[in-house]
């Protein structure tokens, strides 16, 4: 079994996210990065399902030299060995297009990313990679199991779950549930230092979407503070001055 | 300028994110003088087909085929785009449900066009196509300039109002074009969760953490969500702990909400959770710890034992429910 796991390298959730150029830049100054969440699940549910049913666990990056730190975590937490696709990854059309034009003639039997990455949010390279490749796609997946070609999953839909399969080769999107995350061990990044990690070029692509500029949400004014004794209030102030009930 | 609208029908019908695209649609139509198309695959009768022109669809193209009733990303995304092929699509427009987030980046990079996901403006066309969109988990806006001569929006649920512009909208019956093998993934079983609001569409949420202690204190938070129709969250501890189902958790890695009214009991505040109740339109926060952050972020503040607070709330919530 060969797998793909998109990993997108991302500012810490603990952030606190500013903009500089006019505020057409993150300020990326003093910003951790880390492998974004999702990925991890997804690295690592890869790792399980190869450790059952054999095969190896590849992961893909597409960014300039600076997200090797989490490549190289993606290593030690048990990838078989990784790509960097060395480029600034503008967009997720841009992002999938990439992925796809290496993936294509790799023929991977399951392709992972993540829901979203927790910087812009998109939730949309699942799609449309899986479209560049004319492949099947499902998205939000919270388990998944291989039997022989066939995929077995349950995905989050709205108010509820789903339970699909598919027929390999599949790019599906990892919601939380998937697994636990894995933590490297001491073995782990000793070896991943030596693990392989390919530096590809980018293909040429036609830029789609452009950030032009970005606004930090209006500061909150300060709580209105209701006493203990007069909790029952809250009800009352709900409905007369809020408005809201 | 012509607007196609990805309208999901569940089980024959529409459910409010539909009708959203619709209108929202409908106001890019006005103000570019353009027309209104709404694509439905699957099974749905004249009568509620007709409901999409209330909110100003022009024309509605029925793709009736019983493999499309339920949702399947790869198929929809086809019969979309060729729907927007036909019709001469320069934007489509999809709601960001999790099935139209499975399908608008399928549509998207079979039409080649740009995307833009988690829109929560109308487009700004002064200088470009820009619209705008909550980056970093609500933590900051972005706005996208769209570059492709076809656009696909996936709008944010929730965002934007339904607004009736009745309209004396055809209902087309359209052939699916599909073979069995277009069908690769293959729907088991469907569990949804009956007589409980859904939490992406609830008014009100009703929110425990860590500070209620256990699971056998949760009534406190049922009662009030009970008592003003309300949906019930968590943060992230209490359900890895087993306290509450996972569907509950709110929060940068959980759902993302934007209710009215979110009632945060017993949570920190932590900016992971923040992040995904920020937008709640007036946030209120229970907590024993003054110094605890939510109430940074919060509209109303109670400092206190929330198994002192709770009742009190409770018992005003039933006698305000009873009036
Ligand atoms: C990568 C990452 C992602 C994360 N994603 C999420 C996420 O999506 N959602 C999320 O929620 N968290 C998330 N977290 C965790 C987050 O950092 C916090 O740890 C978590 O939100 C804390 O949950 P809590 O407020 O319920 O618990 P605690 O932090 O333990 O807070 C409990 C609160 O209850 C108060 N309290 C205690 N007793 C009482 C009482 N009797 N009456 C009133 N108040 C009382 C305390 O003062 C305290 O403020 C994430 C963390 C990481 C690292
Ligand atoms: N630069 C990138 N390199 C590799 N994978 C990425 C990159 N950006 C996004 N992805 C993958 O796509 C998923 C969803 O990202 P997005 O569509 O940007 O929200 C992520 O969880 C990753 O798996």
């Amino acid at each position: 079994m060969k797998i793909l796991v998109c990993v997108s390298n991302v500012p810490d959730t603990t952030t606190k996210v500013t903009f500089t150029e006019n505020n057409t830049q993150f300020n990326t100054a003093g910003v951790q990065f880390i492998i974004n969440p999702y990925d991890e699940l997804s690295l690592t549910r890869g790792l399980e399902l190869t450790e059952k049913l054999g095969g190896t666990v590849t992961t893909i990056t597409v960014g300039l030299a600076d997200t090797e730190a989490s490549i190289r975590k993606a290593l030690a937490i048990g990838a078989t060995d990784a790509v960097r696709i060395n480029a600034v990854p503008t967009d997720a059309y841009f992002v999938a297009e990439q992925i796809a034009a290496y993936a294509k003639a790799e023929n991977f039997d399951l392709i992972f990313t993540g829901r979203e990455s927790i910087d812009y949010n998109g939730g949309q390279v699942c799609g449309l990679l899986a479209e560049m490749l004319g492949l099947p796609s499902v998205n939000v997946i919270t388990s998944i199991e291989v039997d022989g070609s066939t995929a077995t999953m349950e995905r989050d839909i709205d108010g509820g779950k789903e339970k699909v399969s598919a027929n390999l080769p599949l790019v599906v999107s990892a919601q939380k549930e998937l697994t636990e995350p894995r933590i490297p061990n001491m073995r782990g990044i000793m070896a991943a230092r030596t693990k392989p990690l390919k530096v590809v070029e980018p293909t040429a692509s036609e830029l789609t979407s452009a950030a032009v500029g970005f606004e930090l949400p209006a500061p909150k004014g300060s709580v209105k503070l209701i006493s203990v004794e007069e909790a029952g209030s809250l009800i009352g102030i709900l409905h007369n001055e809020a408005k809201i009930i | 300028m012509n607007i196609l609208v990805f309208a999901e029908q569940i089980d024959g019908s529409f459910k409010k994110s539909a009708f959203e695209a619709v209108s929202y649609a409908s106001q890019i139509a006005q103000a570019h003088n353009g027309t209104v198309t709404a694509v439905v695959p699957g099974n749905v009768a004249d009568d509620k087909l007709a409901e999409l022109a209330k909110f100003g669809a022009n024309k509605i193209v029925s793709i009736k085929h019983d493999n499309l009733n339920g949702f399947n990303a790869e198929t929809y995304a086809k019969v979309i785009c060729n729907t927007a092929t036909t019709e001469g699509s320069n934007i489509v427009v999809i709601s960001n449900t999790y099935s139209g987030k499975s399908v608008a980046p399928r549509v998207a990079a079979r039409l080649k066009a740009g995307i833009a996901s988690g829109v929560i403006s109308m487009p700004n066309t002064s200088a470009g196509f820009v619209v705008r969109r909550s980056v970093f988990s609500g933590k900051a806006f972005a706005d996208i300039n769209l570059t492709t001569a076809v656009k696909v929006l996936a709008i944010t649920p929730n965002t934007f109002n339904t607004l009736e512009n009745v309209q004396a909208a055809n209902i087309v019956n359209v052939e699916a074009g599909l073979a069995d093998a277009d069908f690769t993934t293959k729907s088991v079983e469907i569990n949804r969760v009956t007589g409980k609001i859904p939490l992406t569409e609830a008014e009100i949420v009703i929110s425990g953490g860590r500070g209620l202690k256990g699971p056998e204190n949760w009534h406190l938070v049922e009662d009030l969500a009970n008592a003003l129709g309300a949906a019930t969250a968590c943060s992230k501890p209490v359900s890895d702990m087993h306290w509450r189902p996972h569907s509950e958790h709110v929060g940068q890695t959980g759902i993302t909400i934007k209710p009215n009214l979110y009632i945060a009991i017993g949570i920190s505040g932590a900016i992971q959770h923040l992040a995904g109740v920020s937008s709640s339109k007036v946030i209120v926060a229970i907590n024993k710890d003054a110094e605890a952050p939510f109430f940074k972020a919060a509209d109303y503040g109670i400092v206190g034992d929330a198994f002192e607070i709770m009742p009190k709330i409770i018992e005003a919530a039933k006698a305000f429910k009873a009036n």
